[in-house]
């Protein structure tokens, strides 16, 4: 038996929120793949949940008429890789999901839940991240969107204030539009494996050159993280395999890895320099440039 | 703290309290007795309490009781026809020997069985990454990949670039 106190059902998102105002202690639960393997851990104790899975207008994935891409928190992994919008405009996003767990995992594991748990091998984190996702949160006094690149604080901290609810998790038509991508996630395993390293990058080619280049990583450091020095190197930069190789340079010094039991610091930046060099070279080409060899 | 719930099992109905602290896993095998659904790793890493919600395949391990209510739900014991004969997919594991120790089995013959109706082609990667939730740890994996792919018959495409693997 879990050790559970109380629980909650929310219908709506405004009845979600007003639960939480009147009693801030509430855990919010979506899936449950976190949230209870830790109460089965003993990293989570009497607790009092909320549970949002009767909210069902959370689990839309639609596409705004200003071509902003909005997912409902509580979409599944499932969801996310059979939706045909996701898998048309950004399919990193889509390769991240079915790279996750296993599918019962992915049956029942939300987009939202990944990203509130905090975890720096979210699998859906350095997509997201590559795609300068935005967050939406509602509470009883209203809402308000943060860049996820300001989410992520530390291992299992992010930025949701006490009484407030991820409900979106949106991205913008400049950030996608014209972009092409690629997602890698390296693991010892090829299902049921936390990611030793998660890589996402998109980039749009213009001539010859990279127009613009956004690097992912999950599992580089404390959060998912930027590369910022070596999307800024790319810049106008003609795709070469020198250019590529200084990239992946460039990418190691955002990087801060950690050995872990998983794999050591410098096995970690050893694939962070060498996986976003793959990651770009498949993504050039689909974003109509050369391939390089 | 209880809550009152209504699903059905296998086509019967049960309408009861339970107790908000227990797993799905727990009130099929305790109070039901559908023990079909095994216990293993408790943490949804295994796939041996796996049951068909609605036609998913699930980790009862790790869903709440509670979800439960207004759900129809399939454990193996609902999978052979009322008089007693076995389903297509349950003999195709018993003719190609897919079936050792039996632990794993029942979760696979679910998920198996959810793939089959689900009417989809699959190839032969799609139908090991659909069956990559269930662990073997007598691993004899090659048996039921061989028993899932018999129960597709038809429905299971060797071909190298299939249409179905990305643009499915």
């Amino acid at each position: 038996m879990y050790d559970i106190k109380g629980y909650y059902d929310a219908e709506t998102v405004s009845e979600a929120t007003a639960l939480l105002a009147e009693n801030p202690n509430l855990k919010i639960i979506a899936g449950g793949t976190d949230v209870l393997i830790k109460m089965h851990g003993g990293q989570l104790e009497e607790a009092e949940l909320l549970s949002l899975r009767k909210i069902k207008s959370l689990e839309k994935i639609d596409l705004a008429d200003d071509g902003t891409i909005v997912i409902g928190a509580m979409a599944t992994f499932s969801m996310v890789f059979h939706n045909p919008i996701l898998k048309d405009l950004i399919p990193i996003l889509t390769e991240a999901a079915i790279s996750m767990g296993g599918p019962q995992i992915r049956n029942i594991a939300t987009i939202g839940g990944n990203v509130c748990n905090g975890a720096t091998s979210a699998d859906s984190a350095s997509s997201l991240f590559a795609l300068n996702a935005q967050l939406k949160l509602e509470s009883k006094n209203g809402e308000r969107v943060v860049p996820i690149r300001e989410f992520y604080l530390g291992p299992g901290k992010v930025a949701i204030n006490p009484g407030e609810i991820l409900t979106e998790v949106r991205i913008d038509p400049e950030d996608y539009k014209g972009f092409a991508g690629h997602y890698i996630k390296f693991a010892m395993r090829e299902a049921m494996d936390i990611a030793t390293l998660g890589v996402a990058v998109v980039c749009k080619v213009q001539g010859g050159n990279f127009e613009e280049v956004r690097i992912g990583l999950g599992v580089a450091g404390p959060t998912p993280l930027r590369c910022l020095e070596a999307e800024e190197y790319a810049k106008g930069k003609k795709i070469s395999s020198a250019t590529l190789a200084e990239i992946g340079k460039l990418a190691v010094k955002s990087a801060k890895a950690r050995t872990s039991w998983r794999a050591s610091k410098e096995y970690r930046e050893h694939l962070v320099e060498e996986l976003t060099q793959r990651a770009l070279k498949t993504a050039v080409v689909s974003a109509g440039g050369a391939e390089v060899v | 703290m209880y809550k009152r719930i209504a699903f059905t099992v296998n086509g019967k109905a049960y309408d009861f309290e339970v107790d908000v602290r227990e797993s799905l896993l727990d009130v099929l095998r305790s109070h039901l007795g559908f023990t079909g659904a095994k216990q293993g790793c408790g943490v949804g890493e295994c796939g041996a309490c796996s049951v068909l919600i609605d036609g998913v395949p699930t980790d009862t391990c790790i869903y709440l009781a509670v979800w439960a209510d207004g759900k129809e739900i399939r454990t193996i014991e609902g999978v052979a026809e009322k008089n007693g004969e076995l389903s297509e997919v349950q003999k195709a594991f018993v003719d190609e020997g897919a079936v050792q120790c039996g632990f794993c089995t029942p979760g696979l013959v679910l998920t198996t069985t959810a793939l089959k109706e689900s009417g989809k082609d699959y190839t032969r990667e799609e139908l090991k990454r659909e069956l990559s939730g269930h662990l073997c740890r007598c691993t004899g994996y090659q048996n039921i990949l061989k028993a899932a792919e018999k129960s597709l018959e038809g429905h299971v495409c060797t071909c190298v670039d299939s249409p179905h693997y990305k643009g499915e």
